[in-house]
């Protein structure tokens, strides 16, 4: 009864959907404002029943009701609630129902927030985003329809996936997509304001929070998946240039880029065009990915036998979409009036100069990551495109656009000094030349270009700070009055040092553990001891111990200095889960400050000695909290009192005032 | 394995990954009795291993699979190396028997030069088109900024204080 219900409700949220995306379109084109006026109830009253068939589905997984075959096929009644709860999106059919609420709730959000949006621009923007979710709606209740009954309840259900059996998956799909799908958003605004010909800077005050938001999740998304991907695959990589995280990391690039063109475009008037291009294309690249996770077109010897209908039907999803705004942005875009001049030495030209490499960026992960199926679809030659290759190209990119990312927030709008900034941020160039000598002179061995990436990663923090400190006249006023400054500095500015304090803390981490890793692979026995870094690892024993629906072999290892002191035990161990027969690897990890001691263990050998991976991974930890700042930097400048007033409310005189801006 | 389909979540990242590994075998990658006693030798291995493709795998190289063929080819890259091979020979000799697919790096040839070309093409070009556009926008004319009311003005600072 339950699932009939959830699906009876998603068929509704269709029928919602379609009302949505057409009678406000029309009511635009017409300016007939109770056609208008739709738009919003019915976006409401969609997001109602979304969330009552994801509701429904979620209940038949914590009830184990495993007479709907989505739940048979991905649950089992031992598993611990948490993860009978995660396991809902744990599969293609449920991740495209998380996929939907996300989108509805967006759209609900426009909907009962949107109230200083002008008329015409709410109506298309929803109505936009109602043919996305309508699009959606098909495809869940024609080829994925997680609410199928079985004939005959089975008494058990055959399992999650075990190594999704952890909290990473409570986390981490939900962020990225509510990363991706915000993006959904920038779109359909993109969308409004090319139907309606118009556009101006308040457009891009309406669209800046919801990029904003949206980029803060998907950073915060892949950096969740990345430190998963670390800890349970077994060999410690943070990042593996695999086409589904690039799928994640193009929309990242590209939101990047819109979030610091859309800065541009509010303050300045100008780049219009151009935001309106990367709002257009972070949410396409947001379905790419869809596409090249879901339809299986990804080389893969498992052969997932993904149904074809699947692929062919998001491939059309993708073609009506992305082509459609594409071409209406072909014949459009030329009549949107630019505005806004600058010089080439100002800020607006440094966020030119940021767009110009994050997007190439992306154009890079772009080409590298779909190329080898167009080869092999035209000319049916396999080739590979792996990390070496990403490697290559991506770094150069990157680090010039670090090089300049200190220099924009202390370049003046329109025209600005260069050699001022420069001045400014001599200490901070300062501070990055004796990193770079500090690393040269511990380094024993390492790669040459290591100790310029650590170089380059303290000039960006310390360039963050220098901008902080020019605003509050640091060390020129008393400090109390640069306290004072700091105290009335808006948000927007703390969130922009802070994010950029965020990317160098992560490089600085990706450099480190790069560069410095160290790594043993032997096989012991109770009694070896293995050496890596300044510490020592005694391996004591193998032991049995229970888990609610798994069983552990553990390595019991005593963790000492190499001077000997005692710091500790980790427990490694291979797990099985008897439902599906499978075992994964559980890596102990031991935290060093930011660094992390990673040991793994294989299967016992016929003489009783175990295979163990050791690694020691200096300033690991960097990579991920970089990416926690950045997230906090991006929540305090969504916090900015002039996000806030541009979102929910307005006063009277607003519309004036843009007018004249 | 067919079942492994419906278990992919959507989006997750690493997933096909994770799902390799659901094989169960023993520990990821390189193995303690792989490894060749002269560190200089097992240093190439190791670099030359990270640019070669575990061919069954989804996207792995052979440094990080645990598949039996990521084995096989580890000893394999040993054993060339063993016996003289310089770092291109090997390269050479893997290429010969499994294709290009097994370069993880693809080397440039017709077929790959839009793959290796679109990026600097694609810096050039964006270069340029800024470089216009800035230049364009320094010859037009200045629009006249326009007039505010007194009481405008302070609302706009209000709004916009920086």
């Amino acid at each position: 009864m339950i699932a009939e219900l959830g699906h009876y409700a998603l068929m509704l949220a269709l029928g919602l959907a379609l009302i949505q995306g057409s009678m406000p379109i029309l009511g635009a084109r017409s300016n007939d404002p109770v056609l208008m006026s739709i738009a919003a109830p019915a976006a409401l009253a969609q997001f109602a029943f979304v969330a009552t068939a994801f509701a429904a589905l979620a209940i038949c997984y914590v009830t184990s009701d495993f007479s709907v075959l989505n739940v048979y096929e991905n649950s089992n009644s031992t598993m611990p609630l948490i993860y009978r709860l995660t396991s809902v999106w744990g599969n293609h059919e449920g991740s495209m129902m998380l996929w939907v609420f996300i989108l509805a709730f967006f759209g609900a959000l426009v909907a009962a927030f949107g109230g200083n949006l002008p008329a015409v621009l709410k109506a298309n923007a929803l109505g936009v985003q109602a043919w996305i979710a309508a699009a959606f709606h098909l495809f869940i209740l024609t080829t994925s329809n997680p609410f199928l009954r079985l004939v005959e309840a089975p008494f058990e259900g055959r399992d999650l996936n075990p190594i999704l059996q952890d909290p990473g998956l409570a986390f981490h799909p939900p962020l990225l997509y509510l990363g991706y799908v915000g993006f959904s958003i920038a779109f359909s605004f993109a969308i409004a304001a090319l139907l309606e010909g118009r556009i101006d800077a308040a457009w891009a005050r309406w669209v800046r929070p919801w990029v904003l938001g949206a980029w803060m999740c998907l950073t915060l998304g892949i950096a969740g998946g990345s430190y998963w991907a670390y800890y349970e695959l077994g060999w410690g990589g943070f990042w593996f240039w695999d086409p589904v995280e690039n799928a994640s990391l193009m929309p990242w690039l590209a939101g990047t880029a819109l979030l610091h063109s859309a800065v541009v475009m509010e303050k300045r008037g100008a780049l219009k065009v151009w935001t309106i291009l990367l709002a257009i294309l972070a949410f396409s690249l947001s379905l790419i990915g869809t596409f090249l996770v879901r339809s299986g077109v990804l080389t893969s010897v498992h052969a997932f036998a993904v149904d074809p209908r699947r692929g062919i039907f998001i491939l059309a999803i993708l073609m009506v979409f992305i082509g459609g705004a594409l071409l209406l942005y072909a014949v459009r875009a030329p009549l949107l009036k630019q505005g806004g001049l600058f010089a080439p030495i100002s800020r607006e030209g440094a966020l030119v100069l940021n767009n110009l490499f994050l997007t190439t960026a992306c154009a890079t992960v772009f080409v590298g990551t779909l190329y080898p199926l167009a080869l092999e679809a035209l000319t049916g030659e396999k080739i590979s495109v792996g990390p070496p290759f990403f490697n290559m190209t991506f770094g150069p990119l990157l680090a010039p656009l670090l090089l300049i990312m200190p220099f924009g927030p202390l370049l003046g709008w329109k025209r600005g000094d260069l050699a001022g900034a420069a001045q400014r941020l001599f200490a901070a160039a300062a501070l990055g030349i004796v990193a770079v000598a500090a690393a040269l002179a511990l380094q024993h061995g390492g790669p040459v270009l290591a100790p310029f990436g650590i170089g380059l990663a303290v000039f960006v923090m310390a360039g963050a700070l220098v901008d902080i400190a020019e605003r509050t006249m640091f060390l020129r006023v008393p400090f109390a009055a640069a306290l004072r400054r700091a105290a009335g500095l808006p948000r927007s500015a703390w969130g922009t040092a802070l994010a950029h304090f965020g990317i160098g803390v992560t490089v600085f981490g990706i450099v480190a553990v790069t560069a410095w890793s160290s790594e043993r692979v032997a096989a012991l026995k109770p009694g070896d001891t293995l050496d890596v870094a300044h510490y020592r690892l005694t391996f004591d024993g193998l032991f049995n111990r229970a888990g609610p629906n798994y069983r552990d072999l553990v390595g019991h290892f005593t963790v000492r200095r190499a001077s000997g002191d005692l710091l500790g035990a980790m427990e490694p161990s291979r797990r099985t889960f008897p439902a599906r027969n499978m075992a994964t690897t559980e890596a102990a990890l031991m935290t060093r400050r930011v660094s992390q001691l990673y040991l793994s263990i294989g299967d016992p050998n016929p003489d009783g000695a175990i295979p163990v991976r050791l690694y020691f991974k200096p300033q690991v930890l960097m990579i991920w909290l970089g990416a926690v700042i950045m997230f906090i930097g991006g929540a305090l400048s969504l916090s900015d009192r002039r996000l806030r007033i541009g979102a929910p409310r307005a006063a009277k005189s607003r519309a004036s005032l843009q007018a004249a801006e | 394995m067919a079942s492994l389909r419906v278990l992919l979540p959507a989006m997750t990242i690493c997933l096909s990954l994770l799902a390799v590994v659901s094989a169960s075998l023993p520990l990821a990658a390189v193995e303690p009795n792989e490894t060749l006693a002269n560190p200089t030798l097992e240093a190439r291995a190791r670099t030359l291993s990270k640019e070669l493709r575990c061919m069954v795998c989804q996207n792995q190289s052979i440094d990080d699979s645990e598949a039996p063929l990521a084995h096989d080819l580890r000893v394999l890259v040993r054993e060339r190396l063993k016996a003289g091979d310089s770092d291109a020979e090997v390269m050479d000799f893997l290429v010969a028997r499994y294709g290009e697919f097994v370069l993880l790096k693809p080397r440039l040839s017709w077929h790959t030069a839009l793959l290796w070309g679109l990026p600097p093409a694609a810096l050039v070009i964006g270069m340029t088109l800024a470089l216009a556009l800035v230049r364009r926008r320094r010859m037009a004319p200045a629009v006249p900024e326009p007039n505010l009311t007194p009481a405008e003005e302070a609302r706009l600072s209000d709004l916009l204080r920086d």
